[in-house]
């Protein structure tokens, strides 16, 4: 640069491309700010990637499914037109020890019969807990893409915010009421309990429950990760579930696209150093390799832990911040594999040409085992009869694999953060993967023959790459001590940060992981709000 | 017998069964059926997401045996078409297939359809409505004979990205050469095959036509060819969702065909349907409704056709169009369904002029049932400039694999 060039300042620098980052960044900029995301890795879209790390095979190689990205944001930043397409998927099993299945059917009659097949009783409780689980659902939808009251506030609009959350309690009458304030703080088991006396079903069911969370299927709070992984929807069709076409890595291209269309402008291979403050107001931040830039507003991206502890001066921090920080629950729970496959694999135990295959499968056919899967992480071991939730996208979106051959994507609880008190080692990876891939050998005798790669992701490579602490992959445990106003840290529910300037966007605030995209869409609206420009971020459609 | 080789007895009958009705009753979980010009035909076999999902994302088979088809020949063929229709088929060489519509004296549409020049003197005309009478009164001159050959054609609308990488599956060599609107002969089972890339969807697509007796095989082709493609037979729901998002009108559903309209003012000109770009009046001979077509062109159209895209995500169906949120009625919505691939809640409807410029808001008013209760909501509804959905694959030669 020349000397006495005046650099550039940013209205906003946002830190880490992840899709929360991009959806921020992209509504700032369709504000009419100045926006620039920097990102540590060459390639954008944090833990909703497509990677094409084997031969013509495509990998989502962290999240892998779509269901609870918000449709608002979707429609608002247009991201069809930047090329977004989620397909609904079919299907979905689990396979029981005896050989035997129990398959999920969008068709209810079908549903029924599969239930009656394993269960009489358990027919008529399913309707019952459907119609239970949308009921939540219903209740906290419209939550999703508004920014917590905090309740110590007098502020008129933590009032009002109250008064609406409140009067939605009221609404539910006092038998639900009651139902629901229990629902926060139960266990999934316990919660099944309620309607099934199966213990197959139970297990079908409880997989949501368990799926990305420090949590056993009878750890009291694991009921509310299971209606997280509900509440989503595909056009309208609440807990459906979907793939992106191309990968998970077409929504962060989608979001850039519309980020890029509003004049925003993004640089990879810049990862954060630092998050300057003087006077207790953001200046911008260093990049790793010492060149500065500056900035009025800056955005993390990053979870509660890397934010307050890595990038900003424990003096800028605070005390009270950095203490909350270390305290956040973000523990590592998941492993993936992610495996590319020269065939179909059998499942002897599933109908010839059953059209199952082509949702998600699952291993581990009761609460026990899973509890047990559950402690063998608790002694800092991967689980040795570990739960799968395994799907071949290539069945239904033709752009993942070539003709016949399929990309297999296992995610794999329960997973340490170390093993044992120790640092991964690569034998270990290894060895995590190879009882990935026995579990799953017992239930298809074909499936090792098919294999033709195989990228192991334990907690170790999640966080190294995508740089998510532990590899939590929720950015922080789906509590209700770390959700909706105490989500990362109660005071600080509102996006804003302890400094002037600074905010966060990740899925460690409110409404949390999953790739909704909500945290980085309420984060643009309350930094909109703070620069006295009008609001261009959506809020929830309603069901009424 | 009658002509038509019916017997006295045809009442027994009931309705007719197309040659695909035993392969897609062998699919069908549903049991959701319904009429298509005497045949019956399913809305849905297995799930509608799935079916329509199949047309965007992989490939999608759908049984359009019961479409009018007319094959048209003779000497004066290309001038007798050139009467009938609205377009100037001089422009229309042989191997390619048109979109056009026809209209009575008034200028008011009879139907749409397509049109294809088999050969130098014949074509085959395919449309929604049944179309031999205005054929006869219009042929009054011409050296033409004109056979009804509806029950003689089968036919397949194979729609979706997969679809023309299926094709060379199944051995269609140059088929990726066909360029949207061009039709081509393709040996096939002994017979032969006519493939046109055409469609109803908005997206890359064939339609093929055989005859009754091999169609059959046709079908079996398909999916075996596409068995690692997820190829999907989908019943009308699905496709409807599709046409209504990529913008496209239905005689019958978005206007009513001028020859069985009672009421003034409820038939529409083409202009009125936005097609003005399918009106040749100056192509150099008289056409069925050219006068009434230039008065119009002078005094300007009624009503105008619009493509809504409407806040919310509450279709619009049979919702009436207002200037404002309470104001005074200007139009009806015709057809309107959540878009899923354009993520649009889509609305086609006709307002009066001189409302619903491009760009312009309108406000509908939409009934929408929810457990048995209907709730009523207002909406903000922006006038469209074109489809909603209009991939690049549509027009693109040769297509891309998947």
């Amino acid at each position: 640069m020349p000397r006495g060039a005046k650099m550039k300042s940013y209205d906003v620098i946002v830190i880490g491309a992840g899709h929360n980052g991009l959806t921020n960044a992209a509504f700032l900029a369709k504000a009419g700010l100045d926006v620039l995301v920097v990102e540590k890795n060459p390639h954008i879209g944090g833990a909703a990637v497509s990677r094409n790390l084997h031969k013509d095979w495509m990998y989502s190689n962290c999240s892998y499914v779509c269901s609870l990205f918000r449709p608002e944001i979707y429609r608002q930043l247009n991201l069809a037109k930047h090329g977004l397409q989620v397909i609904t998927y079919n299907g979905g099993f689990t396979l029981t020890q005896d050989g035997d299945y129990i398959g999920s059917y969008n068709d209810p009659e079908i549903m029924r019969r599969e239930i009656y097949r394993h269960s009489p009783v358990d027919v008529d409780a399913y309707d019952r807990f459907k119609t239970d689980i949308s009921k939540w659902c219903r209740f906290i939808r419209p939550m999703l893409l508004r920014t917590p009251p905090d309740p110590t506030s007098f502020k008129f609009r933590d009032l009002d915010e109250l008064r609406f959350l409140a009067r939605k309690f009221l609404d539910l009458g006092p038998r639900d009421l009651h139902d629901f304030m229990k629902f926060f703080t139960i266990s999934v088991a316990d919660y099944l309990d309620q309607y099934f006396t199966s213990d197959l079903i139970k297990a079908h069911k409880a997989g949501s429950g368990i799926i990305g969370t420090g949590l056993g299927p009878m750890s009291p709070g694991s009921a509310y990760v299971m209606l997280h992984h509900y509440m989503g929807d595909v056009d309208g069709s609440v807990g459906a579930w979907g793939f992106a076409r191309g990968g998970m890595g077409a929504v962060s291209n989608a979001l850039a696209g519309a980020l890029q269309e509003h004049g925003g402008e993004i640089r990879t291979n810049a990862g954060v150093e630092q998050i300057t403050v003087k006077n207790g107001t953001v200046t911008g931040v260093v990049l790793d390799s010492g060149e500065e830039i500056s900035a009025k507003r800056v955005v993390s991206n990053l979870d509660a832990k890397r934010t307050f502890l890595g990038l900003m001066d424990p003096k800028d921090a605070g005390e009270k911040v950095v203490k909350a920080a270390k305290n956040f629950k973000i523990r590592g729970s998941s492993g993936k594999l992610n495996i590319a496959l020269n065939g179909i694999p059998e499942f002897p135990a599933l109908p010839k040409g059953s059209d199952l295959i082509q949702g998600d499968f699952h291993i581990i056919d009761s609460l026990e085992r899973m509890e047990r899967a559950y402690d063998d992480w608790k002694a800092g071991r991967w689980s040795k009869d570990p739960y799968v939730d395994a799907l071949m996208p290539s069945l239904t979106d033709p752009t993942m694999a070539p003709e016949g051959k399929h990309f297999l994507s296992v995610f794999v609880q329960y997973c340490p953060p170390k093993v044992e008190g120790k640092d991964w080692t690569d034998d270990q990876v290894q060895a995590f993967g190879d009882t990935v891939i026995n579990q799953l050998a017992k239930y298809s005798p074909n499936l090792k023959d098919l294999i033709e790669h195989v990228e192991i992701r334990t907690p170790r490579e999640i966080e190294s790459e995508v740089g998510l602490t532990e590899g939590n992959i929720f950015q922080g445990e789906l509590t209700l001590d770390q959700l909706l106003f105490n989500r990362p840290f109660p005071g600080y529910a509102q996006y804003r940060g302890p400094v002037q300037g600074m905010y966060m966007c990740g899925s460690a605030t409110h409404p949390g992981g999953g790739v909704m995209a909500a945290p980085g869409a309420n984060a643009a609206r309350e930094i909109l709000m703070d620069l006295k420009l009008g609001n261009t971020v959506p809020e929830d459609e309603g069901d009424d | 017998m009658s002509s038509q080789g019916l017997a006295k007895e045809h009442y027994e009958m009931g309705l007719k069964k197309t040659p695909f009705y035993s392969r897609q009753k062998e699919l069908d979980i549903m049991n959701e059926w319904h009429r298509w010009s005497g045949y019956t035909v399913p809305n849905v076999l297995n799930d509608v997401t799935f079916e329509y999902f199949a047309i965007r994302n992989s490939a999608s088979v759908f049984d359009i045996t019961p479409m009018a088809k007319y094959r048209i020949k003779g000497p004066d063929a290309l001038d007798f078409m050139n009467r009938l229709l609205t377009r100037d088929m001089t422009k229309l060489r042989v191997g390619r297939v048109g979109y056009s519509v026809w209209c009575d004296d008034e200028g008011m549409v009879i139907d749409d359809g397509t049109v294809f020049r088999t050969s130098e003197n014949e074509y085959l005309l395919c449309a929604q409505e049944r179309q031999l009478e205005t054929l006869k009164r219009n042929a009054l001159g011409f050296d033409i004979s004109f056979d009804d050959v509806s029950d003689d054609i089968a036919a397949l609308s194979f729609q979706g990205p997969l679809t023309c990488t299926i094709l060379k599956k199944v051995g269609f060599e140059g088929i990726d050469q066909l360029k949207m609107f061009d039709l081509k002969e393709f040996a096939f089972a002994g017979t032969t095959v006519m493939i046109s890339r055409t469609g109803y969807t908005g997206d890359l697509g064939y339609e093929l036509w055989i005859n009754p007796e091999n169609a059959g095989d046709l079908w079996d082709a398909l999916f075996e060819a596409g068995k690692n493609y997820n190829v999907k037979a989908i019943g009308g729901d699905a496709l409807e969702i599709a046409r209504i998002e990529a913008g496209l009108l239905m005689a019958g559903k978005d206007f009513s065909p001028a020859t069985s309209t009672v009421r003034p003012g409820h038939a529409k000109s083409p202009y009125e349907l936005g097609l003005d770009w399918l009106v040749k009046l100056d192509k150099g001979v008289v056409f069925n409704g050219r006068r009434a077509l230039i008065q119009e062109r002078n005094k300007g159209p009624r009503y105008r056709f619009v493509r809504l895209d409407v806040e919310g995500n509450k279709t619009a169906c049979s919702a009436y169009i207002f200037d404002r949120q309470g104001g005074k009625t200007i139009g009806h919505v015709s057809s309107a369904a959540w878009a899923p691939t354009a993520k649009k809640n889509v609305a086609l409807g006709f307002v009066d002029m001189p409302y619903g410029e491009v760009g312009s808001t309108v406000w509908v008013e939409i009934y929408y049932q929810k457990e048995l209760r209907w709730n009523r909501r207002w909406a903000k509804a922006v006038v469209m400039d074109g489809p909603f959905y209009n991939p690049e694959r549509k027009t693109l030669t040769p297509p891309e694999a998947v």
